[in-house]
């Protein structure tokens, strides 16, 4: 019996989060093989505009739960919602981004709901059974386990940047349904009281399609202003080692490795960074590696695409300026 | 204030992995240590002792090496270690962990339950929240700062692209990031008393359960190793040449520009 395959929404101001156009995009993929009906759930505060985009990525089946106590995202508002949704209308597989929210969300409705769950995913597929099995790196990237449930519905979080995001189809129509927001008194027991973000207009560093990182050779905090130079050149994001992490350069939100960001970006710029096994954990899965080194030992030419021996200082900016004259 | 903290013992982040003849991961040979994201939650506990006073407990589930991260753990000024050892749980799911730590917990006196964000082994980050919900009290996940008044806590986490500030009722589960703090070094006296503290171990009949209450929700069909990358080209010459290549071969050949 085929009930369907979940995707649930991230969105904030009118915006849908490129992992979650990726998730409609491959979803779509595997509704096809099934005959499942490929809906999207989107809760939050005026979203009824977003309907109309999620069904143009392939939505068959919009639910819409639009409430002011869902205007920020908190874990028990969304896990109450939720689990109610999905008691209901028992979907086969409920799919979110390996995202802030995905991270927060998707164990506790798991355990709300009594199911398992696959963290960071980096690929899904049926078995015979049309049972979804789901491959995960463990170990921070050195390994890889293939799972899957044992029972249904399953909830996963999927890595961003792992699914080509298909092009959006305006003819594509969807049915909209609105629900109404039941959430349960106790699971308001947290509030949010203020959200800060960053003031910087670079992409975040878990979905961005390009990053440029800096290691201990960029010898000082300010130094990064050479790599931020470069990266908002193209449009990338900045990234760190734990190296420059530790010696306080740069905030520990931009670190990339096994205790810090694992992103999979399209090209990831390594500067000045020796290649640790804990920082290749976290970057390994990038479809094209860069390196930049002094040391034309240094363990990141052992795995980088392309690699330049020199001075970070010097070539950087030359690389800065090349960009620049591409356009 | 009564705290209890989740520890979790995995491979050193150095370790490589392999597969053993039946395609596990192979654990021979290979240096165990706390989680290194326990290691804050652990600090953390301690810090709030040291204000309110109260009880530390350790609680962790797993085989016998498990008692070094304990000992670890106590050594760095933790009052009580329970560890959960039983045949059935040789390789539990996060369901499975959930539901036998809350079993255990819901015995021990707490205000605050920390514990890391994420495992640095199987890298799920499920079970603390989980836990949260089978004890039905709230959590706040991946917190840099905390602050504790009047049965509240307020939590700064970090989100997608900044930080959120948030206001919860204790008792709750915070999962600890780094930045929260600096996690101390054990003392010399700290690691002597620890050698003599009891480490109370439960079994699942302890706990009133058994196997069979606990299926696996999910299973492992195998594990696989990642193909090698192989290092690619060297650009050699000139600086500025050398940058003008590869800017060119980024957007000519590897499109990725």
């Amino acid at each position: 019996m085929a009930k369907g395959i979940w995707i649930i929404i991230e969105q904030s101001q009118a915006e849908i989060r490129n992992v979650s156009l990726e998730l409609l995009s491959q979803g779509r993929i595997l509704a096809d093989k099934t005959g499942d009906p490929l809906v999207a759930v989107i809760l939050g505060r005026n979203i009824t505009e977003l309907a109309g985009k999620v069904a143009a990525y392939g939505a068959d089946k919009v639910i819409l739960v639009d409430d002011e106590k869902l205007t920020d995202y908190t874990t028990g508002a969304y896990t109450s919602v939720l689990n109610k949704l999905i008691r209901k209308e028992e979907p086969q597989a409920v799919l979110l981004g390996n995202t802030a929210v995905g991270k927060d969300l998707a164990p506790r409705l798991a355990q709300r709901l009594g199911v398992g769950m696959a963290s960071d995913c980096t690929g899904m597929e049926f078995d015979e059974e049309s049972f979804l099995t789901f491959r995960r790196p463990i170990y921070g990237g050195k390994a890889f386990a293939q799972v899957v449930a044992n029972a249904r519905p399953v909830l996963a979080t999927i890595r961003p940047n792992t699914f080509p995001i298909a092009l959006p189809n305006a003819l594509h129509q969807a049915e909209v349904i609105n629900e109404m927001a039941e959430i349960d008194s106790e699971d308001l027991r947290a509030v949010v009281k203020e959200i800060a973000l960053a003031a910087s207009q670079r992409p975040e560093l878990i979905e961005a399609n390009v990053i440029i990182s800096g290691g201990r050779g960029m010898k000082g905090p300010e130094n990064y202003c050479i790599l931020e130079s470069c990266a908002d050149m193209i449009g990338a994001a900045v990234g760190a080692s734990r190296a420059a992490v530790d010696a306080g350069w740069i905030e520990q939100k931009f670190q990339v490795g096994q205790t810090g960001k694992t992103v999979s970006p399209t090209l990831y710029i390594a500067c000045g960074i020796s290649g640790a096994i804990q920082h290749l954990a976290g970057m390994g899965t990038s479809k094209v590696i860069v390196a930049i080194n002094k040391d034309p030992e240094a363990n990141i030419f052992n795995l980088a695409d392309y690699g330049i021996v020199g001075d970070l200082f010097e070539i950087l900016p030359l690389l800065t300026e090349e960009f620049k004259k591409l356009g | 204030m009564d705290i209890v903290v989740c520890l979790k013992q995995t491979f050193d982040t150095e370790a490589k992995i392999v597969l053993d003849s039946s395609g596990k991961i192979d654990s021979t040979g290979v240096n165990l240590v706390m989680n290194p994201y326990d290691e804050f939650a652990v600090e953390e506990a301690l810090k709030l002792r040291e204000k309110f006073g109260g009880q530390v407990t350790l609680v962790s589930m797993g085989g016998e090496r498990v008692t070094e991260s304990l000992r670890t753990a106590l050594a760095m000024g933790c009052d009580e270690a329970i560890l959960i050892q039983d045949p059935a749980l040789e390789s539990p799911d996060e369901w499975v962990t959930a539901e036998v730590l809350a079993k255990a917990v819901s015995q021990i006196p707490y205000d605050i339950i920390l514990a890391g964000r994420i495992a640095v082994d199987d890298g799920s980050g499920q079970v603390a929240i989980r836990l949260a919900d089978a004890l039905k009290i709230p959590s706040v996940n991946c917190i840099l700062k905390l602050e504790t008044a009047d049965g509240k806590a307020e939590v700064t986490r970090e989100i997608d692209g900044g930080t959120e500030l948030i206001e919860v009722s204790l008792p709750a589960v915070l999962t600890t990031q780094k930045g929260l703090n600096i996690p101390r070094y054990p003392s010399m006296m700290g690691i002597m008393k620890a050698k003599k503290k009891e480490i109370k171990r439960l079994t699942l009949a302890d706990l009133g359960m058994s196997a069979a209450d606990l299926p696996r929700k999910m299973s492992i069909m195998k594990f696989n190793l990642p193909s090698p990358r192989k290092g690619g080209m060297k650009i050699s010459g000139e600086a500025a040449d050398a940058a003008k290549e590869l800017a060119r071969i980024l957007r000519e050949e590897a499109k990725v520009i």
